[in-house]
């Protein structure tokens, strides 16, 4: 399970912060970079983000396949944006400078260069924390500060459910699915796509049957064991709280109001350089 | 809110489970980027007819997170509550149906197919396009070709999977007064 989430088990600090402590920091982290489009503060939080890998002992190495499919999703995007409306940085800056002496729909402009600057700098400000966040946090650590944070425990526990029942689930469909090819099923890119899809169904069909039965066991075991009579609910996963827990929060909640003050500031979400 | 039964619990989180292992390995990827052709969806829509609109939000939430955490490009939470607008709704659209008394007919099939098609179409051409514009400013045009195309798949997948899923469960399941007295 572990290597399906990609986490990497090392000492280090971020390592040991608590996992309610690192899922706030995520929420206050992505609310900021969502926020803003000021260029200086995503700049800020990007340098930061790729400033924390070293602290939370993670290599590129460790992240470079995720790294790659990023980018090209980052690629593909950035084309498309520009595909689509290349006089977007118009709209948005308010002015149109056109460069190269070039002119028409689809000449670059300050503005829309701009523009895809700034959109490639959220990328760069969220995706590196991510990135961090999945290495660096136990899955089964993660639906005990669900609970920390004040989710409903019931609805934790389906997180924690939903955990430990994914590699079972994994192994049961790969089973199914090998008996189905065995019996004919063509799940290949021989078959067409309708196809495909119907006997995607005749794999799916027993591997629901199968986890109806399963709910039907899990919930009867918790029924009898009284799940739900109380309030509250101990972790096992749980950590208490130490002195760097705090900081982190700190500054990341800090962020976000930084991030909303420029907001406030600039007037928009933008910061204009061409006024 | 309401006290959810220890069933509704299970559900969500097994139905997160099927959500995400099917998302995750099963995903054919379409030439839009972020959108694939999943037929996870499917399978929410009848985790949603079967459990309600809380387990049918909550699991395609949870499961749509995980799919996201695990690829490790970052959490699309506009797409992430699009998933679970989408369950939540379904669950809506089919709270008259009686899936699990064995009951699936015609009309049961036409229900099923005219609700996730408007859940599809909300979720994707609503609520998702509306939330990247929000969070991240992209261009209209182009989030919403993303949203139409993932929408459009999504209801095709989503009237076969699903629909051959709900009659198979549905006959699994005795009927009610299917017992008779013998003489």
């Amino acid at each position: 399970m572990n290597n399906l989430f990609n986490y990497i088990e090392k000492e280090s600090p971020i390592h040991g912060l608590t996992g309610a402590t690192k899922l706030v920091c995520l929420l206050l982290w992505s609310l900021a970079a969502m926020t803003t489009y000021d260029t200086r503060l995503l700049l800020v939080l990007a340098v930061l983000g790729i400033a924390l890998f070293p602290i939370g002992r993670i290599g590129v190495k460790d992240v470079s396949f995720m790294l790659w499919f990023t980018l090209v999703f980052l690629v593909l995007n950035t084309v498309l944006v520009y595909l689509f409306s290349p006089q977007h940085g118009t709209e948005v800056y308010g002015t149109c400078t056109y460069l190269f002496g070039l002119s028409g729909h689809f000449a670059p402009t300050a503005e829309q260069l701009f523009f895809q600057l700034n959109y490639i700098l959220k990328y760069f400000a969220t995706i590196p924390f991510v990135l961090l966040f999945v290495c660096t946090t136990n899955p089964s650590e993660f639906a005990a500060s669900l609970n920390k944070i004040g989710v409903s425990y019931s609805v934790s526990y389906s997180v924690a459910l939903a955990l430990r029942y994914i590699p079972d689930i994994q192994k049961q469909y790969h089973e199914i699915s090998q008996a189905s090819q065995a019996r004919g099923v063509e799940l290949s890119k021989k078959a067409s796509l309708v196809s495909r899809l119907k006997s995607a169904s005749a794999i799916l069909v027993p591997l629901i049957l199968s986890s109806m039965d399963r709910i039907e066991i899990i919930s009867n075991a918790m029924e009898l064991r009284c799940f739900g009579k109380n309030k509250k609910r101990t972790w096992y996963m749980a950590q208490k709280f130490k002195a760097l827990d705090y900081v982190s929060m700190i500054v990341c909640a800090l962020l976000l109001v930084a991030s909303i003050t420029l907001t406030h500031i600039n007037g928009s979400r933008f910061y204009n350089p061409f006024k | 809110m309401k006290k959810l039964s220890v069933k509704t619990i299970v559900a969500i989180g097994i139905g997160a489970a099927l959500f995400f292992v099917l998302g995750r390995f099963v995903a054919i990827p379409s030439p839009v980027p972020n959108t694939n052709i999943s037929i996870q969806y499917g399978l929410l829509a009848f985790i949603a007819a079967v459990f309600g609109p809380v387990a049918g939000a909550l699991a395609g939430l949870i499961g749509h997170f995980f799919i996201d955490f695990s690829y490790g490009w970052g959490v699309w939470w506009s797409w992430v509550i699009a998933s679970a607008v989408f369950g939540c709704l379904m669950g809506v659209a089919t709270m008259r149906l009686k899936i699990d008394e064995g009951e699936f007919g015609t009309k049961g099939i036409i229900t099923f197919n005219v609700g996730q098609a408007i859940a599809h179409l909300i979720s994707w051409v609503v609520v998702a396009p509306v939330l990247d514009i929000l969070m991240f400013q992209e261009p209209a045009n182009k989030v919403f070709l993303q949203g139409v195309t993932g929408a459009i798949i999504n209801i095709i997948t989503t009237a076969i999977v699903g629909t051959l899923v709900c009659l198979a469960y549905s006959k699994a399941i005795p009927k009610k007064g299917s017992l008779k007295e013998e003489n």
